[in-house]
């Protein structure tokens, strides 16, 4: 039995090794999706972003708290 | 790990667009007024046991106790079922948590004050005629010197000396904002000029330690209110800390400060003293490479990484045998996180808040072929932290994936409606669900009643770690009326 659960555990291990060994291109094929979902969001920002930022920003004036 | 009581007050930004008069204290009592789920609206704070102006250093400073007439409390407080605290506060909407256990716990109440805050908002917004008139911010400065404050407090044997809290605790909060830090677009009141830094609230801390929290604000607080029996135990007031949009980052900021806690009521010291504290807050806000190493009182050089890295051992020693309870899970992250900013900081631009806010910015600026100075970038270092789901750009980056949770929607919904059940709060919120009209005022040290007799029936909760549901949840369950209920808990 326990034999058998060592086993499986180095099996485990080794698919694991696989797992973080994949082809470079794969992960950077990743990033750049990731790069190209970030882009898209990019457009709705302008969006939802307040208007007359400049205005907004300098006009955001706040008491101290605590 | 030997339990221990805390939560968080978290304080808002407001707004009202196109408000000729601009009132914030107005302003923030309309949007509190306007909450939608409340257990009654007649309930009183009580102020009966408040005192935040005695000093962990042993003494009272004089001042006036603050104690509103029934008329303004009531605009001023409101109750809430999760046994939290929604109120006032100087010129904001403020929200408490109720009494917590686990930083998972703290972590969803305080998203769930979140979504309480946001639900007065648009009620305000319908009521008043302001279409998106009111916008609330979790953050903490306007950006041109103005701070409101993000406070944790945790509850601390009084037999722990406060020096030496004091000299453990500085250098650990002093770096710990590399995973904390909630990110900033340049710099203010009148601190060293920066594109972008790591902390929102670094540029505010001026001296080492004291009572303040508005002006010469310290990087230790030394108000000392327990909200239970002083002779056993301190309340330490953690002033220093960001408000975290990230669950992460939350989680992170009160959990690794638990296990801190721990180590130092232990004995496990990390000798670690920094020369100049006070510069070394700001410089490590900086310095967003995670490279630089600061000079210790005693001559050593270290990273910030490296100082989170003694806390950390420190920690694991105190709990290298604990089975149960949280810190296996925060040790592992704690640890994955600082190897992790070791390696590469943008390998975390999905889980701490500096570093989402940082590839969001970078994102636009390439994008929009703009820099730091561009009025755009200083709006999306405010809008980041609108709480509105439709608004915040927090709330944009998470809908679309660039950011990673650590709770669901079901516990944030959960902890809206009911409390803790392993504190006094379970107390609390659960008369305010069952009794709601016979409430007449409660605190976070008592519940009274008006049962319609003479006189009005005060329950003290001076032990925060009575009234939890082990303890009372068979006597609620069996009490179908206040005087059911007192008789039960008189017997």
């Amino acid at each position: 039995m326990a034999k058998q659960e060592k086993r499986q555990d180095k099996k485990k291990e080794v698919e694991k090794k696989e797992e973080t060994s994949a082809p470079a291109a794969n992960i950077s094929k990743k990033g750049e999706k990731i790069k190209e979902d970030l882009d898209k969001l990019m457009d709705k920002i302008d969006d939802v972003l307040e208007e007359n930022a400049e205005e907004f920003v300098k006009n955001y004036v706040q008491k101290g708290g605590e | 790990m030997k339990s221990r009581i805390f939560g968080t007050e978290t304080e808002y930004g407001i707004v009202v667009r196109d408000d000729g008069s601009s009132d914030p204290v107005n302003n923030s009592i309309l949007v509190i007024g306007s909450c939608p789920v409340l257990p009654a609206t007649h309930i009183l704070w009580d102020y009966e046991n408040e005192n935040p102006l005695n000093d962990a250093r042993g003494f009272e400073i004089e001042g006036e106790k603050e104690r509103p007439g029934p008329e303004y409390n009531r605009l001023l407080n409101k109750l809430m079922f999760n046994g939290g605290r929604l109120y006032v506060d100087g010129a904001h909407p403020e929200f408490s948590t109720p009494e917590c256990l686990t930083p998972r716990e703290v972590v969803a109440y305080e998203k769930a004050g979140e979504r309480i805050m946001e639900l007065c908002r648009e009620t305000s917004n319908r009521i008043h005629r302001r279409d998106n008139g009111t916008l609330l911010y979790k953050n903490n400065t306007d950006g041109k010197g103005n701070s409101y404050g993000y406070h944790e407090n945790y509850l601390v044997e009084r037999s722990v000396p406060f020096d030496r809290l004091l000299t453990e605790l500085v250098p650990f909060l002093a770096t710990r904002q590399i995973f904390t830090g909630a990110g900033k677009a340049r710099s203010e009141n009148h601190t060293d000029a920066v594109d972008y830094q790591i902390s929102q609230r670094a540029d505010f801390f001026e001296v080492l330690v004291d009572l303040n929290t508005m002006v010469k604000r310290p990087i230790m607080n030394t108000r000392d209110e327990p909200h239970a029996d002083s002779s056993k135990y301190r309340r330490l007031h953690v002033i220093v800390g960001d408000s975290n949009m990230s669950e992460i980052s939350t989680y992170l900021k009160v959990g690794t400060m638990l296990l801190v806690l721990a180590a130092v009521e232990e004995g496990e010291l990390s000798g670690i003293s920094f020369e100049n504290p006070v510069r070394a807050i700001k410089e490590v806000s900086r310095d967003l490479t995670l490279k630089k190493k600061y000079r210790l009182a005693d001559g050593r050089e270290l990273t910030a990484i490296d100082i989170q890295r003694v806390y950390l051992e420190k920690a694991k020693k105190v709990f290298k045998h604990e089975k149960e309870g949280y810190s296996k899970e925060l040790l592992a992250r704690w640890e994955s996180v600082l190897n992790q900013l070791e390696e590469e900081p943008a390998l975390l631009s999905k889980e701490l808040d500096w570093l989402i806010k940082k590839e969001l910015m970078e994102s636009y600026m390439a994008k929009k072929k703009c820099g730091w100075d561009d009025p755009r970038i200083s709006m999306m270092d405010l809008q980041y932290h609108d709480i509105s789901h439709e608004k915040g750009l927090y709330y944009a980056m998470e809908r679309d994936g660039f950011v990673t949770r650590l709770i669901t929607d079901e516990e944030i919904t959960r902890a809206m409606d009911y409390p803790p059940e392993g504190t006094r709060a379970y107390f609390r919120g659960m008369c305010l669900r069952k009794f709601p009209k016979e409430v007449y005022a409660a605190s976070w040290t008592s519940v009274l009643f008006d049962t319609g007799n003479a006189v009005i029936k005060r329950i003290p909760l001076m032990d925060p770690f009575k009234g939890n549901k082990a303890l009372v949840e068979k006597i609620f369950n069996s009490s179908f009326s206040v005087r059911e209920l007192l008789e039960k808990l008189a017997s």
